[in-house]
C-alpha cells in the first residue's frame, strides 16, 4: 500500500501530520492565552490599587479618594459560611447514599439528575431564590444569598463525596461489619474518617467554584455600601462590588474593582493551591 | 447485633436517602417556582411570547425574540470559536505533547476554569472591549462587510464581543471532558492504526477521533449548556439592546442579561413575571442541552466524565 503510494504521496502525509501537530499544539497555546492575559491585567491594574486601607475600610462616596471593601471581603465570607451550612450537609449525605446504598438504577438516576442540576445556570438560582425567600420575607437578605449559593454546592460534593467513598477499599467495610460495628457507624466511623481529606477537597472545590459568584447573588444578597449587622438584611459580597464599580463611569472606582477582581482570584486560586496540597498527600498515603 | 442499631441503620440510610433524594426535588422545585411566578405572563401572552420582538416595559408588552436570539447567536459564535480549538488542544494533550508537560498545561486550564465570569468581564470591558474596537473590528467591517455580518458603527460592545468572552469561559470545560474522552480511546486502536503505517495525524484522525465521535459531541453539547446560561461576564461586554439585526458588531442581550439588568428594576407584577418566564425559557434550554449532553456522555460508557473542572 505504501508503495503503492510512492514517495510524493508519503511526503505529503508526513507533512499533514506535521501540520497538525503544529496546529494542536498553536490551539493549546490559544487557550492558555486568556489565562495570562487576564492575570497580566490584574497584576498591573490591581496591584496598584490594594493597600491598606482596601482591607480595613467601607467603600468611599462618590468622588471621594480611597476607600476599601472591608465590608465586601468579610460579606463573601459570611455568605459562604452560609452556603456551607445548606450545601455541606445536604450534599456530603446525599454522596454517602450514592456510594454506600441504593439499588444501581436509582443511583444512576440520581448521579444524571446531579450532574444536569451542575449544568443550570447560576442566574437560576438567583431568581428561583428570590421568587422562593426574598418575596416571601419583603427583603433580600445574606440569608438568601447563602441559600442561592448553597443550592449550586449541593450536586457539586454530592459527586465529589461519592467519589472518594467509592474509593475506599470494601475490606475496610467488611473488616468493620465482621467485628459487629453497626453498618451506619461503619460507614461514619471507617468509611467517612478514611476518605475525610477527600470528602474536604470536594468541599473546598466547591467553594471555590462558588467563591466568585455574582449572578445568584444579584436578587438576593443584593450588595450593600455598609457593614451589614443582621443577617436578614442585605449584605456586601465581593464579586458584587467588583460588578457595580466594572460598570460604573468613575475612573477610581475602576481601580477598585480591579483590586478586588485581584483580591477574589488570589483568593480562589489560594484555596486550589491547597486543595492540590491535600490531593498530592493523599495520593502518598492510602488514599 | 441489638434492635438500637438496626434502628440507627434504618435512620441513617433514610436520612441519607433524602438528601440524595435533594437533587430531583430541586429540579421540580426549580421548574414549579418559575412556573408559578411567571403564571400572569405566561396566560397574558401565550406562546406569543416566544416570538414577539417588542420588548417594551412601558407600555408592559413583553417578548422573549430578542433575547432568545441574542442567547443562540452569541452561543453559536462561542461554539464556533472554541470547540476547534478545545478539541485540538485535547488531541495535543491525549495524543501529542511531551508527558512532561502534560500536567502543567492541563493545571493552566484549570486556572482559567477557575477566574470567575465577572473577573473576565471586567478585563472584557476594560482590555478586550477597546482591543477589539481598534483594530479586528475595523478590519472585519472593511474586508468582510460585504457578508452583512460586519456592518454598522462600531461600538466596541456587540454580540461579537459576546460571543468570544463566552468562547473562553467554556474553553476550559470542552477542553477537559474531551481529553476525558480521547483518554478513554483503547490503546489497541491507536496500535492497529499505527501498524497499518499510518502517520501520527492519520492515527488521530482515523483511530481516535472517528471512535470518539459521540462522546466529543457531548462534551460540545455540555460546553453549549454553559455558554447559553452564561451571565455575567456576557452582560457587561455584549451591550444589552434588544434587538434582532444580522450585524456581529451591533449590541445584543441574552435571556441571562436582561434577567441580571432588570430583575431588581421590574416595577410591575406583570414586568416582574415576564422576566420569571424568561428565566423558565432559559431553564427549559439549559436543562434540554444538558440532558442531551448527559445522555452522550453517560452511554459513552466513560464513568468521569462529567466531573471534569467546573
Amino acid at each position: 500500500m505504501i508503495k503503492a503510494s510512492g514517495g510524493d504521496r508519503h511526503r505529503w502525509r508526513k507533512f499533514k501530520s506535521g501540520l497538525a501537530s503544529t496546529l494542536s499544539f498553536s490551539s493549546a497555546l490559544l487557550v492558555i492565552a486568556p489565562l495570562a492575559l487576564v492575570f497580566f491585567h490584574l497584576v498591573i491594574s490591581g496591584a496598584t490599587s490594594v493597600n491598606w486601607d482596601f482591607f480595613t475600610h467601607l467603600p468611599a462616596p462618590v468622588g471621594e479618594k480611597g476607600g476599601g471593601m472591608a465590608n465586601a471581603i468579610v460579606g463573601t465570607l459570611e455568605l459562604l459560611a452560609l452556603a456551607s451550612l445548606v450545601g455541606v450537609p445536604i450534599g456530603v449525605l446525599g454522596g454517602v447514599y450514592l456510594a454506600e446504598y441504593g439499588s444501581a438504577r436509582i443511583n444512576w438516576g440520581l448521579r444524571f439528575v446531579a450532574d444536569v442540576l451542575n449544568g443550570v445556570p447560576s442566574i437560576t438560582w438567583g431568581v428561583v431564590v428570590y421568587g422562593l425567600v426574598v418575596l416571601r420575607f419583603k427583603s433580600f437578605s445574606a440569608y438568601a444569598g447563602g441559600l442561592a449559593l448553597g443550592l449550586m454546592m449541593i450536586p457539586l460534593i454530592m459527586r465529589t463525596t461519592e467519589e472518594v467513598l467509592l474509593l475506599v477499599p470494601n475490606g475496610y467495610r467488611e473488616a468493620s461489619l465482621a467485628l459487629g460495628i453497626a453498618r451506619w457507624k461503619t460507614i461514619v466511623h471507617i468509611v467517612m474518617k478514611t476518605a475525610s481529606k477527600g470528602i474536604v477537597t470536594g468541599i473546598l472545590l466547591a467553594l471555590a467554584r462558588i467563591a466568585g459568584e455574582t449572578a445568584p447573588l444579584l436578587f438576593t444578597a443584593f450588595g450593600n455600601r455598609f457593614w451589614n449587622h443582621d443577617l436578614a438584611e442585605p449584605i456586601a459580597a465581593l464579586p458584587l462590588q467588583i460588578f457595580a464599580y466594572a460598570i460604573s463611569p468613575y475612573d477610581d472606582w475602576h481601580r477598585q474593582a480591579w483590586a478586588g477582581a485581584l483580591i477574589l482570584v488570589v483568593g480562589i486560586f489560594f484555596i486550589n493551591v491547597l486543595v492540590r496540597f491535600l490531593t498530592r498527600e493523599r495520593t502518598a498515603t492510602v488514599l | 447485633m441489638g434492635s438500637p442499631s438496626r434502628f440507627g441503620d434504618r435512620a441513617f440510610e433514610w436520612l441519607t436517602m433524602a438528601m440524595a433524594g435533594a437533587v430531583a426535588l430541586l429540579v421540580i422545585l426549580v421548574g414549579w417556582q418559575l412556573s408559578r411566578d411567571s403564571m400572569l405572563a405566561i396566560h397574558q401572552f401565550g406562546w406569543n411570547f416566544l416570538v414577539s420582538t417588542t420588548w417594551d416595559p412601558v407600555a408592559e408588552q413583553f417578548g422573549a425574540a430578542p433575547f432568545i436570539y441574542g442567547t443562540l447567536v452569541s452561543s453559536l459564535i462561542a461554539l464556533i470559536i472554541a470547540v476547534p480549538l478545545s478539541i485540538a488542544t485535547a488531541v495535543y494533550l491525549t495524543e501529542l505533547a511531551p508527558l512532561s508537560i502534560r500536567q502543567p498545561i492541563i493545571s493552566l486550564i484549570e486556572m482559567l476554569a477557575a477566574i470567575p465570569s465577572v473577573i473576565l468581564g471586567l478585563w472584557g470591558i476594560f482590555v478586550m472591549i477597546p482591543f477589539l474596537r481598534d483594530y479586528p473590528f475595523p478590519f472585519l467591517k472593511k474586508y468582510f462587510g460585504w457578508s452583512g455580518l460586519f456592518t454598522g458603527p462600531i461600538y466596541g460592545v456587540s454580540m461579537l464581543a459576546g460571543g468570544i468572552i463566552i468562547a473562553v469561559m467554556i474553553l476550559p470545560i470542552i477542553t477537559s471532558v474531551s481529553r476525558e474522552i480521547l483518554r478513554s480511546v483503547p490503546n489497541l486502536q491507536r496500535e492497529a492504526a499505527y501498524a497499518l503505517g499510518a502517520t501520527r495525524w492519520e492515527v488521530t484522525r482515523i483511530a481516535v477521533l472517528s471512535y470518539a465521535r459521540k462522546g466529543l459531541f457531548g462534551a460540545v453539547i455540555l460546553g453549549l449548556g454553559r455558554a447559553l446560561g452564561e451571565t455575567m461576564a456576557v452582560t457587561m461586554v455584549i451591550g444589552n439592546t434588544p434587538q434582532i439585526v444580522l450585524s456581529l458588531l451591533k449590541p445584543g442581550y441574552t435571556l441571562a442579561s436582561v434577567i441580571a439588568n432588570e430583575f431588581t428594576e421590574a416595577t410591575t407584577e406583570l414586568y416582574l413575571q415576564a422576566l420569571f418566564e424568561i428565566a423558565l425559557v432559559l431553564f427549559g434550554i439549559t436543562i434540554l442541552a444538558n440532558l442531551l449532553a448527559q445522555l452522550l456522555l453517560k452511554t459513552m460508557g466513560t464513568t468521569q466524565t462529567t466531573r471534569a473542572v467546573q
